[in-house]
């Protein structure tokens, strides 16, 4: 691991000791917060117990589907928006301030439509996500070199051939901060309709919970939240990383 | 150095009357850039143009690839009509770095017979055979980030070499290069021209390289471009960049510029 991971990892730790000592001393209550070490093993006994498993399996797979249609539809919406170009400086304002737009008052319009489903919840989350990942198509579409798109001519390549193999590659650094963005969208759009919206899920779990004062229950699955979404984030880091020190030259 | 026999040989691409008017756009007024224009090449010549910033040269090359139509006039290839569109037996080089940066340097010379549909095994040979030719071997499996701007050119000059292209039109490639090197590249390019026996019309700003290359130097007039001389070098075919120091070399980059200083001057606004 590299010096600034070292540190990145003592700031990570510093700050769970930290929270842990508060806890144990008693400067923060049970009753407000439970140690993270307890947080961890409330956890693990959810996970040998099997309580866990529907939950995650209901929430991720929501998530997932919320961030797919994120991904693939606001790339070919970016696509779509980015060959019109008159559409899209109609399109940009809206664009702009679409997240000033609270999302979750369309809630019983989604239940009137679609029931008490996955349904509304996964096209919450579809919602949150895929303007951030058009967005970012449309900056890497701009930033393509116009020489890259000259030699697709030249190879005769089609529209959908120099969509894939010259537009999409050529953006990708952009399009990946949209898919990053697309899957936090994607989370806090689930967890927070699952919250108020559904019978079943972490987000469900986690508020019946904390109206029950359970906060073992409550604080083991905001753990698995935290920890979740660190890790798929920190993965797709990783891997952008690799992507661009290939295409910087190892610098 | 004996001059090369003049032989009548067979027109291989041509533009006739061709010009090319960009439309008006946000209020400013339509740009007249090239023409009316005439020219033709001979099938294995190694043209140059040459003429001041802004005089056409590079749409003069992108109306003869077919990646832009001419306002007026034809264009032909091997007898038939290029109309906006690029040819089967075209290649282009062009100025800016056009290499891809999420391949590889062999995935990048392969990127065009992959498109074509070639197998396997003719892929690996032909882009073999032109990264060493390129003397990129070493660096197959390299990234363009990791090469200089000289190496990154020739892995687009090897792109467009391994679909054995018949015409081959290159837009000012070593334009970022240093003196010495854009002589090396000089007689690279000078070897490949000779072994492929394809046409070249190589666009250039500097004069010196375009009499060092070529069979023919076309000088045009500041925009819009017309040729106002086709100069014969009278080179042999087997030459390389050692013609530099040939006495006859000076006098013909004098006569190039004698002809071009006036049109210079007219492009960048100076007066006599």
């Amino acid at each position: 691991m590299s010096r600034v991971g070292w540190i990145r990892l003592a700031i990570v730790l510093g700050a769970v000791g930290l929270l842990e000592l508060l806890c144990q001393t008693g400067v923060i209550k049970t009753m407000t917060m439970i140690p993270p070490s307890r947080m961890a093993v409330e956890l693990w006994k959810m996970a040998e117990s099997g309580k866990l498993g529907a939950p995650v399996a209901k929430t991720l797979s929501n998530v997932l589907a919320a961030f797919v249609l994120s991904v693939a539809l606001g790339f070919i919406a970016g696509l779509l928006i980015h060959s019109l170009p008159r559409f899209r400086r109609a399109l940009d304002p809206l664009l702009a301030s679409y997240y000033a737009v609270p999302f979750f008052v369309f809630y019983p319009v989604l239940i009137v439509i679609f029931g008490m489903s996955d349904l509304p919840i996964i096209i919450i989350g579809f919602l949150f996500g895929v303007v951030a990942m058009i967005i970012n198509t449309l900056n890497g579409l701009d930033r393509i070199p116009p020489v890259l798109l000259k030699v697709g001519r030249m190879n005769r390549m089609g529209s959908l051939q120099t969509a894939l193999l010259i537009k999409l590659p050529s953006a990708a650094p952009y399009l990946f901060t949209g898919v990053k963005l697309a899957v936090a969208y994607s989370f806090i759009g689930v967890i927070a309709s699952e919250f108020i919206l559904s019978g079943a899920g972490i987000g469900y779990d986690i508020a019946y919970a904390y109206n029950n004062f359970d906060n073992r229950t409550m604080y083991a699955l905001m753990l698995f939240i935290l920890t979740t979404v660190t890790a798929v984030n920190m993965a797709l880091y990783i891997w952008e990383q690799r992507m661009l020190k290939r295409r910087m030259g190892g610098r | 150095m004996p001059a090369a026999p003049k032989t009548m040989r067979e027109t291989h691409a041509s533009v006739a009357g061709v010009t090319r008017i960009f439309p008006a756009v946000g209020g400013q007024p339509p740009v007249h850039a090239l023409g009316p224009l005439d020219l033709d090449l001979a099938k294995g010549e190694f043209f140059a143009v040459v003429g001041p910033s802004g005089c056409g040269k590079s749409t003069l090359l992108e109306v003869l690839a077919g990646l832009s139509a001419p306002t007026e006039g034809t264009v032909t290839f091997e007898g038939r009509p290029v109309a906006g569109q690029v040819p089967d037996g075209v290649g282009v080089v062009f100025q800016e770095d056009a290499s891809f940066p999420w391949l590889t340097v062999w995935d990048n010379v392969a990127f065009g017979l992959r498109r074509a549909g070639f197998e396997a095994a003719e892929i690996k040979r032909r882009v073999d055979y032109a990264v060493g030719f390129m003397g990129l071997a070493d660096f197959a499996q390299a990234y363009p980030a990791q090469l200089s701007g000289g190496m990154r050119q020739r892995v687009c000059i090897a792109r467009t070499l391994v679909l054995q292209p018949r015409l081959i039109l290159l837009d000012e490639p070593f334009g970022a290069l240093d003196q010495q090197t854009r002589l090396l590249m000089g007689d690279e390019l000078l070897r490949l021209w000779r072994e492929t026996g394809a046409t070249v019309l190589l666009i250039t700003h500097a004069l010196d390289e375009a009499a060092m290359l070529s069979d023919r130097v076309g000088a045009m007039s500041a925009r819009p471009g017309r040729f106002i001389d086709l100069v014969e070098t009278g080179w042999p075919r087997d030459r390389d960049s050692r013609i530099v120091s040939d006495e006859s070399f000076g006098r013909l980059t004098g006569h190039l510029w004698s002809l071009l200083r006036e049109e210079s001057m007219k492009a960048s606004g100076h007066k006599r």
